[in-house]
């Protein structure tokens, strides 16, 4: 009796344990390991500024004030966030971290904290709480957010959105295809069916920061190619690039006219004017033609799908991802980690998550469990973003010259310059690794 | 009369203290006086132009600062493809744009000179292209040379029939330049025309009536007298003009961000490209600092090919 007693009452302290341990809270279904807290003293009197870039949906934009003005209830710390045009958050990471001055975290972009890593605070300790907390960071988080080589975590990773195929399911069946093949060969015969058909697709080709880059690496990648090797050395004059550029060269003529000139918002307007039947996309194409009345059948016609494969085993598209940093002018480090941390927390990250319908998805393994991923069969496919092993200068370190060798447009030129006759195949790849030695040189 | 043998008055000799002879002494009054525009050219002007060539020989990155490398960043723009196509592009640019921009602006002002109805009204009308923030107007254009939602394509094709495809303004090398070209003709024409419309207003009456009496013709009258008085104008606004095109940023910047595959970067945004997103500073400002020579050429062609002429200065016939 009394046995049966005692093991019935260390029972119950076993499931309290487990409880808060894993606590399976009612608003959100994340699991979260007890870790220790970081001790991050909150500076007295301290107040944050932050850049990120601009929302895409509504409520990404309403739900971050609100988690940031949970922070400023619970800290008394004033948070201001300013959001920022996507193509300028570059520019302005550039000034803040040249000048020394401005705001104290800037949520860039990919590359940002390993440009500019002599002036970042490391955020290690922040960094290793939530892997622990939430089952370990996913693959493409973990390229962005470390160092090099190290353990030393640069950036935190709030993200990332991919852009994979999106199509019209009616004209690729039409065009007698089920879905969007993987091979090489098959999927340019889909393309050439569908220019026919008066239903092309269209890939930017322009200086466009998300999808010309994602064509661009796409196109060579699935080929073999790549623009550095493992040891940072310029590898893109290859016969890999060779093969994708010749590719190209008939891949391009399927495509609706004036790709060249497609900035990142280009295909979105021509896809929901049903102009351009087959693009690449983050989700936001998807959701902006279903919640208008007036292109919802467009929606419902839509699939998503993986970039194809062509030679390879995985599809090889990277994520673009959003990349926190915190730099060393900021009066306020340990408000600022504290800030960065919260907002990671499932209390506010999951609802975020959730608001975000998919446009970005999360960097931390616990949250597959949420919601948002059974939220549309359409999007689910975004969940896994962030387990690609491909990023923006793969298969190379991450450094300096990958963002600056992104930034500059050095792949997306060495496409557009053969899809416009500009260029030979052999003449763009040598351009486009004269240009990437001048940034790889040191 | 006799001469006066009075003692000569002389001035009681009063020592005045040392700061009001030093500023009546004038090598130091005018020293003093300049000092707050000095100081202020010294600050904003020299100061940033230094640092900008000062930066044009080393290898500063965004985040590093850079060593001293001597010419090697001119050494590479010269061998670098993608520089001398700006350098050709900017020149192309700004002739064309300034020759359209002082045809049109003239033409305008010549109109505008006359006596019509509401002349205030349509003066202010007329300067609204150069009032509008550059971005603006240069979003504008960004509608208007889309590939697939251009008004122009859409009257052309949908409403009139004329072409069957729509047109590819941006898509390809020389209709994006041309385009371009247009955009920056429409934006600086109200600039010229209002400064050539004042510079017309200054020309006296007399002479046309004097000519009339003489029988000339209308070109005539354009030729000998409204042209040659308007020359010192024209040669200020055509220096100014040409610095405004030679370094514009905001439209190209704005429309084509420098492409199709580079072939309308002017050297500004090829410098803004490399220096900022590129990260390269030290690459950005060489380029920036290599255009300085053709802004120094294009002054002093505008300057002594169309000012310095001698009847101007009052120095008799030409």
């Amino acid at each position: 009796m009394h046995i049966i007693q005692r093991r019935a009452a260390l029972k119950l302290g076993l499931s309290a344990a487990a409880l808060t341990a894993f606590g399976a809270s009612a608003q959100t279904p994340i699991q979260a390991a007890a870790v220790p807290e970081p001790n991050l003293p909150i500076e007295s009197g301290a107040t944050l500024r932050m850049l990120r870039p601009v929302r895409f949906v509504q409520p990404d934009e309403e739900v971050f004030r609100a988690n940031a003005a949970k922070f400023t209830q619970k800290t008394g710390v004033q948070v201001r966030i300013d959001f920022v045009g996507w193509e300028d958050i570059t520019q302005q990471t550039a000034v803040t971290a040249n000048t020394g001055a401005g705001p104290d975290m800037i949520i860039g972009f990919g590359d940002a904290p390993h440009i500019y890593v002599d002036k970042l605070v490391e955020l290690t300790d922040v960094a290793d709480y939530l892997g622990k907390r939430y089952g370990g960071w996913l693959a493409l988080a973990q390229r962005y957010g470390k160092k090099h080589a190290s353990s030393s975590w640069i950036g935190l990773p709030f993200g990332a959105t991919a852009g994979p195929t999106i199509y019209r399911k009616s004209a690729v069946t039409a065009a007698g295809f089920d879905r969007v093949p993987d091979d090489h060969a098959a999927y340019l015969d889909l393309c050439k069916k569908l220019k026919a058909a008066n239903k092309p697709a269209g890939f930017a080709l322009g200086n466009a920061v998300g999808d010309g880059n994602g064509f661009a690496n796409w196109l060579v990648w699935s080929h073999g190619g790549y623009l550095v090797d493992e040891e940072g050395k310029v590898a893109i004059n290859s016969k890999e690039t060779l093969n994708a550029l010749n590719y190209l060269k008939e891949l391009y003529p399927t495509f609706l006219p004036g790709t060249l000139s497609w900035g990142d918002i280009s295909n979105n307007r021509a896809y929901a004017a049903s102009e351009c039947w087959m693009t690449a996309n983050g989700v936001s194409l998807y959701f902006s033609v279903k919640n208008d009345p007036a292109t919802a059948a467009i929606a419902a016609d839509s699939e998503h799908q993986l970039l194809p494969k062509g030679i390879l085993s995985e599809s090889p598209m990277s994520g673009l991802t959003l990349n926190a940093m915190l730099f060393k002018h900021s009066r306020y480090p340990n408000a600022s980690k504290a800030f960065l941390q919260f907002m990671l927390e499932r209390e506010q990250y999951d609802p975020w998550l959730n608001a975000n319908l998919g446009y970005w998805a999360h960097p931390l393994a616990n949250y597959d469990a949420s919601a948002v991923w059974t939220s549309d069969p359409k999007v689910a496919l975004f969940k896994d973003t962030m387990r690609s092993t491909f990023y923006n200068g793969y298969k190379g370190p991450l450094s300096e010259a990958t963002g600056a060798a992104t930034a500059d447009y050095v792949m997306v030129q060495m496409c557009a310059a053969v899809a416009s006759g500009q260029s030979t195949p052999e003449a763009a790849a040598r351009e486009a690794e004269r240009r990437a030695r001048r940034y790889f040189r040191r | 009369m006799s001469a006066t043998t009075a003692p000569a008055w002389t001035k009681p000799q009063q020592q005045a203290n040392w700061l009001v002879r030093l500023f009546d002494w004038k090598p130091f009054l005018a020293f003093a006086c300049l000092l707050p525009a000095a100081g202020l050219l010294l600050v904003f002007l020299t100061y940033p132009l230094g640092l900008g060539i000062w930066l044009a020989f080393t290898d500063t990155t965004i985040g590093r600062s850079g060593y001293w490398v001597g010419l090697e960043n001119f050494q590479y723009l010269l061998e670098d493809p993608l520089w001398w196509n700006a350098v050709f592009y900017s020149v192309f640019y700004t002739g064309i744009a300034t020759i359209g921009k002082f045809a049109l602006g003239l033409w305008l002002a010549l109109l505008l000179n006359n006596h019509l109805p509401f002349k205030s009204l349509l003066r202010a009308i007329i300067l609204l292209p150069w009032i509008v923030p550059t971005v603006l107007s240069a979003i504008a254009f960004w509608w208007i040379y889309d590939p697939q939602f251009s008004i122009i394509s859409f009257l052309l094709v949908d409403k009139l029939g004329i072409l069957d495809n729509y047109i590819d303004f941006l898509g390809s090398a020389w209709p994006a330049r041309f385009s371009l070209i247009a955009a920056n003709i429409w934006r600086g024409i109200p600039f010229v025309a209002i400064s050539l419309l004042a510079g017309l207003q200054t020309i006296s009456p007399s002479l046309y009536e004097a000519a009339l009496l003489d029988g000339s013709t209308g070109w005539q009258r354009f030729r000998y007298i409204t042209f040659p008085m308007l020359m010192p104008i024209l040669a200020i606004v055509m220096t100014f003009s040409i610095i405004f095109t030679f370094t514009d940023f905001q439209l190209v910047y704005a429309i084509t961000r420098g492409g199709p595959v580079n072939s309308t970067h002017l050297l500004a945004t090829l410098a803004f490209q490399r220096g900022i997103p590129g990260g390269q500073l030290g690459e950005g400002a060489a380029i920036a600092v290599s255009m300085i020579p053709f802004l120094v050429f294009a002054t002093l062609f505008s300057y002594y090919g169309l000012a310095r002429r001698k009847w101007q200065q009052g120095e008799g016939n030409d």
